[in-house]
């Protein structure tokens, strides 16, 4: 499979010295230039698979099994420094949190250009060249301010921008964003999500969306995977999911997602019966990997 | 019957240290200009803005943590705009607050029971173990927790769980008003739609008046008689939910609304402002 730019192929994952797994056979791919969104509640493994690709999971987390490909290259093989080195040169992370994300005694401008001096082997004058022009991309003026800058002389939504700009320096063709817009309120949510997309769409950038929020998702991605309990609940393109969800997971969380233009419409808390099925088939899949490792 | 709360003309002035002079008062900032609603017995309202907006203020000082600079707010009839710490501790028990950040407004180091119990005991409501452990377990039962999850600490438990304690503890007082800041926004979905199912019905159960504030309006309309819309520290628009969402009359309200995402496909929403 040399199409995909992100092939995960049956990983789980889990906690180390015991039998129990966090992420329970998971497989998806990104395309190059595609949009997909990661969903799932809180502890469903999102941002463990995020974590995976860039080998940064704690170390409390062993992979037990499956394979991370990234431009077809077997990533699990490699130690961890190696790893993260591979991961580097074709991939970036957009944190969560903007305030905890960018590290506060150092200037923005050796944050954006770390990746394009250690990683693509820019030189300094270059890589400030291209540091200033990524600034002007996500919008923030006055760039050459901005870059002898501290973190804490930023507002939330220009570090924000930072973080985007930081991403996307020396054009990786993969993009990992976790819950990027969680922490912001509606109209800056809608501002970053826009800013997102047009550099991904101009950059012709593959991206792996991490969210709980159905809403998003509907608005940005091509193709989705719905998680729960570190378990695929259900795969399809965004038009397909929202038209016609198949899993009776899937249709309760949109379901649950709150929606201002249908009065009356009363808001759904995930059924207790939808649950009760999905812990069944959490324990019958781990029961059979069981069997399957012993045999 | 006259409105639980009728605020009249209401200004707030917070002083801003980040300008303090070496010497003298640091210059006051303006956050709330010249507010006047009322709010009824039994209603819910929603204060909806961005950040900075001026909802939390409007909030704290609905409930007296703020001292407002000008105007008047009268609660259940009484003046209580300008009154010291203690001629308001009569008024406290019924003006409960259940904040945004669980973790950080449940001690760490006091059992979920403890929590629970503390203002019980502090507004003479139970006293002696036995009663205090009764009373806590029931209001546990009243947010659908177990009693037994009295002896967990805040920090053992799920963000709903933790969130539903914050409430247990407001409504453990029987107070006849509740303000909720932004109670939902740290949650996923299916938890914020059950943390809003269980206010709706409490709000029946105990007639409770509520001032619910938030920055997504979508989460509002689920339990709220009336929203209010605020911007820069006034009110943009102040009406039922069934007009707002109608149809939104100012461009701000409409605004707001159209950059809630839908769960719906849509190519164009991204590039609409």
């Amino acid at each position: 499979m040399t199409d995909a730019l992100l092939e995960v192929d049956n990983l789980s994952a889990g906690l180390r010295g015991t039998p129990a797994r966090l992420l329970r056979s998971v497989s998806l791919k990104v395309r190059p230039g595609e949009v997909h969104g990661l969903v799932g509640e809180s502890g469903a493994g999102k941002s463990m698979i995020a974590r995976a690709i860039f080998a940064i999971l704690p170390r409390a987390i062993e992979i037990r099994e499956g394979r991370v490909r990234l431009e077809g290259r077997d990533l699990l093989g490699m130690g961890d420094m190696a790893r993260r080195r591979a991961a580097a040169q074709v991939a970036a992370l957009i944190p969560q949190d903007p305030m905890t994300a960018l590290n506060p005694s150092k200037r923005i401008e050796g944050q954006i250009t770390e990746r394009l001096i250690r990683i693509i082997g820019m030189g300094r004058t270059e890589a400030r060249k291209h540091a200033l022009e990524l600034l002007d991309e996500v919008h923030l003026r006055e760039p050459e301010r901005v870059l002898r800058s501290y973190p804490h002389e930023l507002s939330g939504g220009m570090r924000q921008r930072v973080l985007i700009a930081a991403a996307f320096a020396g054009r990786p063709r993969l993009i990992v964003a976790d819950e990027p817009t969680t922490a912001l309120d509606v109209t800056v949510q809608k501002q970053i999500l826009r800013l997102i997309a047009d550099m991904q769409q101009r950059h012709g950038t593959g991206l792996l969306f991490v969210t709980h929020n159905l809403g998003v998702v509907a608005k940005i991605c091509q193709s989705v995977t719905v998680l729960y309990g570190g378990m695929v609940i259900e795969q399809a393109s965004a038009a397909q999911l929202f038209a016609s969800p198949q899993h009776a997971y899937t249709r309760a969380l949109i379901a649950a997602t709150p929606r201002y233009d249908r009065p009356g419409d009363s808001l759904l808390p995930v059924d207790a019966a939808v649950i009760e099925a999905l812990r069944a088939d959490v324990a019958r899949a781990d029961a059979a990997w069981n069997a399957g490792r012993r045999a | 019957m006259s409105a639980l709360f009728e605020i009249e003309n209401l200004r707030v002035a917070l002083p801003d240290f980040t300008r303090k002079p070496l010497f003298g008062p640091p210059p006051r900032n303006e956050i709330l200009r010249d507010l006047s609603f009322t709010i009824g017995r039994g209603e819910a309202i929603g204060i909806v803005g961005e950040s900075g907006s001026g909802k939390t203020t409007l909030g704290r000082t609905l409930v007296r943590l703020l001292e407002p600079s000008g105007g008047s707010i009268k609660f259940d009839g009484a003046d209580i705009s300008h009154l010291d710490d203690e001629a308001m501790a009569p008024y406290r028990r019924n003006l409960q607050v259940i904040f945004q950040n669980p973790l950080s407004s449940l001690n760490p180091r006091k059992t979920v029971a403890q929590i629970i119990a503390a203002p019980l005991r502090l507004h003479g409501v139970a006293n002696g173990r036995q009663a205090l452990a009764d009373h806590a377990a029931n209001a546990l039962r009243m947010v659908g927790l177990s009693p037994d999850l009295g002896r967990r600490y805040p920090q053992e438990l799920s963000g709903g769980q933790r969130q539903r304690v914050g409430i247990a503890r407001a409504i453990a007082l029987k107070p006849s008003f509740v303000l909720a800041d932004e109670i939902v926004s740290g949650l996923d979905m299916s938890s914020q739609a059950q943390i809003l199912d269980l206010l709706a019905r409490l709000k029946e159960e105990m007639n409770l008046t509520l001032a619910f504030i938030s920055h997504d309006l979508s989460v509002v309309r689920r339990l709220c008689e009336r929203v209010m819309v605020m911007r820069q520290g006034e009110i943009v628009e102040l009406r039922t939910c069934a007009e707002m969402f109608a149809g939104p009359e100012h461009p701000y309200t409409q605004q707001l609304l159209a950059a809630i995402p839908l769960p719906e496909i849509d190519p164009q929403w991204l590039s609409q402002t």
